[in-house]
């Protein structure tokens, strides 16, 4: 057995998602997260939302809840400010966390609660068959934009930039070590954390726009996205349907927020700390 | 010493949540229930609980039952719209056995409505506002000392039966200030179990009727909880036998201890000729007109439902073994008179007094509806 195996609920398996998707890789690389830091599995929560990710976390052996559409950021801002010193990790899609999630995800952010965020993006409402989401690309053809897309996708690290978000970082599932990299930095991180993971949904995305095939849908998701350095040379035309990775915000000065409520508020609550300035 | 106090009712909710053991609340602004977390953001960073002020009612209930699981008595409180806003998370603490506590002060609705008027128009809506078959606790005090109470209740009931409990009031009974009475600690019950070590996944299993065991993250064993429906260990199963024993499993815990759950007050009843049934704010109305119905010779009594779901259904049909009339007072346009009708035996005279225009009822026009029931 491999060390992130202890980490794997093998008895829940199969999982539901169709062979080829990129869940299974960043399964995996979150296991491998933990295991890299030794975490005890009781100490560390899983939770998720609905769509195919939000089935994610019954395959962990932590602590996994599994909560409402969008909702996974507030039940997880309870566990953390009930017990600040677990490791509190949420995993949730594109049309979870952007659309009916979206006032949570930049709420969190503006909080700076230490909620490490791995926010899957497929582009597409994949467990309901295909809808169009707020991160599908322009033009594409879904089942509910048959003639194709006429909106724009939120930039979700620009998104979450202009949140305030206190670390902000895109990967990608092709490569696995450089994701579990990033996901293991965002686990260190104090505050808020969103590491996007670009997926692959081939069959209900890729399938509608000539890519049907894992292999030509992350030949895709390679193609459309590069390093930051190397996007910065791009002019802005060029770089509207390009996608930089890396860490695009580490800021450890922001204090977090369950610190700042319990060994600021409390103490000052109490009558024992610093009185606030007037 | 107990202490004797003129409180709001918002405040003596709060207070007594904090007796209670609640250590973490999360909510929003509505009014009129905006006192209640107010108090709680002063008062509970003084006792190291937790308060934290939500981007909305659906993030505050989400947070409240993420503590609860993390071993937190949790409370939010609310209104109507938020109320509203709240059906679904109500579902997600029923379908995974949590224990949280809902406050709705009710106002006038539907939609935005009537913030700074009275309604007793969420009966219904506690009962039955998120889908599917669910059971619910629902409680409703009237007076000063109930407030508190049936608050400290409502905890004891979240945490024995490990269901979300939902605590009405109304828009007089938040803001008005009232004489009260606050009991000393020790003096009323406060039910706590300690979480279990946890050692097998099978968080879930036991015997239809039997009370669930706390079970919590973080104690022992890592464990599974689920909005899908679920199999004994929190995995998701549809397979029918297994939905069939887990729907039984949540609701007998409710439903074979009718008896610690039903609470309700009866005054004057034992020769009465009118029995009116009323709860919240049109109970305190009811009252002065059935004693005032006394002092006219007129035999009146009331039924005062403390516990409005499960629907105090046992007692009352006792009533109706002798009482022939019966008279429904609810500031709503007709929720609870459904349940009074259902369970009446035919031959029982039934009236309603019924009103949602943000006007509570005087005892005048209690007395009244009572006199037309004997003439």
């Amino acid at each position: 057995m491999r060390d992130y195996e202890k980490y794997i609920r093998y008895r829940t398996f199969p999982t539901p998602w169709c062979p080829g998707c990129g869940d299974g890789v960043i399964l995996k690389s979150i296991a491998m997260a933990f295991a890299e830091l030794n975490l005890d599995p009781d100490d560390i929560v899983v939770v998720a939302g609905i769509g195919c990710s939000g089935r994610m976390p019954t395959y962990f052996n932590t602590n996994t809840l599994h909560t409402t559409h969008g909702r996974a950021l507030t039940f997880a801002t309870g566990i953390k400010l009930a017990k600040p010193e677990k490791l509190v990790v949420v995993i949730s899609g594109d049309g979870d966390a952007t659309a009916i999630g979206g006032n949570h995800l930049i709420h969190a952010a503006r909080r700076n609660i230490g909620i490490k965020m791995i926010l899957i993006n497929n582009g597409i409402y994949g467990m309901t068959g295909g809808q169009v989401s707020p991160l599908t690309p322009p033009t594409f053809f879904t089942e509910t934009t048959p003639y194709g897309n006429i909106e724009p996708h939120f930039n979700v690290r620009k998104l979450l930039t202009a949140a305030e978000a206190s670390f902000v970082a895109r990967e990608t599932v092709n490569r696995l070590m450089q994701l579990k990299q990033v996901i293991k930095r965002s686990f260190q991180h104090k505050g808020f954390s969103v590491v996007e993971v670009m997926s692959n949904c081939h069959v209900n995305l890729g399938r509608r726009n000539k890519m049907k095939s894992p292999l030509v849908m992350t030949k895709y998701i390679r193609d459309i996205t590069m390093n930051m350095a190397e996007f910065e040379k791009l002019s802005p035309a060029e770089q509207a349907p390009k996608y930089p990775l890396g860490i695009f915000v580490e800021n450890n000065e922001r204090l977090e927020y369950t610190d700042l409520y319990y060994n600021h508020i409390v103490p000052v609550a109490q009558g024992s700390g610093a009185k606030g300035e007037k | 010493m107990s202490a004797r106090k003129v409180l709001q009712g918002n405040v003596i909710i709060a207070k007594a949540a904090l007796a209670a053991g609640c250590d973490f609340f999360a909510g929003y602004p509505i009014t009129p229930s905006s006192e209640i977390a107010q108090y709680m953001s002063k008062e509970m960073p003084k006792l190291e609980r937790t308060f934290i002020q939500m981007e909305d009612e659906i993030a505050s209930l989400g947070a409240c039952i993420g503590a609860s699981l993390a071993g937190r008595k949790t409370m939010t409180a609310t209104s109507g719209p938020g109320f509203s806003l709240m059906q679904e998370h109500i579902g997600m603490a029923v379908m995974a056995e949590v224990p949280v506590v809902i406050v709705n002060v009710m106002r006038g609705g539907p939609s935005t409505g009537m913030p700074t008027k009275p309604a007793q128009s969420d009966m219904m809506q506690a009962r039955w506002g998120t889908h599917g078959d669910h059971p619910i606790i629902a409680l409703y005090p009237a007076f000063a000392e109930e407030m508190f109470s049936e608050t400290v209740r409502a905890f004891n009931l979240a945490e024995k039966y490990w269901n979300p409990v939902i605590l009405l009031s109304d828009e007089v009974l938040g803001k008005a200030h009232m004489d009260v009475e606050i009991p000393e600690p020790g003096s009323y019950e406060v039910y706590w179990e300690q979480p279990r070590q946890i050692i097998d996944l099978n968080i879930y299993d036991r015997n239809i009727g039997e009370n669930p065991p706390r079970v919590d993250f973080f104690h022992g064993y890592p464990i599974h909880i689920d909005g899908l429906e679920h199999d004994a260990h929190g995995w998701p199963s549809f397979d029918a036998r297994t939905v069939d024993k887990m729907q039984k499993l949540r609701m007998q815990k409710i439903y074979q201890n009718l008896d610690d759950i039903i609470r309700y007050k009866e005054y004057f009843l034992d020769d009465a000729e009118v029995l009116v049934f009323s709860f919240g704010i049109s109970a305190r109305s009811a009252l002065a007109a059935v004693k005032a119905a006394r002092e006219q010779g007129v035999k009146a009594g009331l039924f005062q439902a403390l516990t409005v779901w499960p629907f105090p259904r046992a007692a009352l049909q006792e009533r109706f073994k002798k009482t022939r009339k019966v008279l429904t007072v609810e500031m709503n346009m007709g929720q609870m008179k459904y349940e009074v009708e259902r369970i009446a035996p035919p031959g029982v005279e039934k009236q309603n007094l019924l009103r949602a225009n943000g006007m509570p009822f005087s005892p005048d026009e209690v007395l009244n509806a009572i006199k037309e029931m004997v003439r």
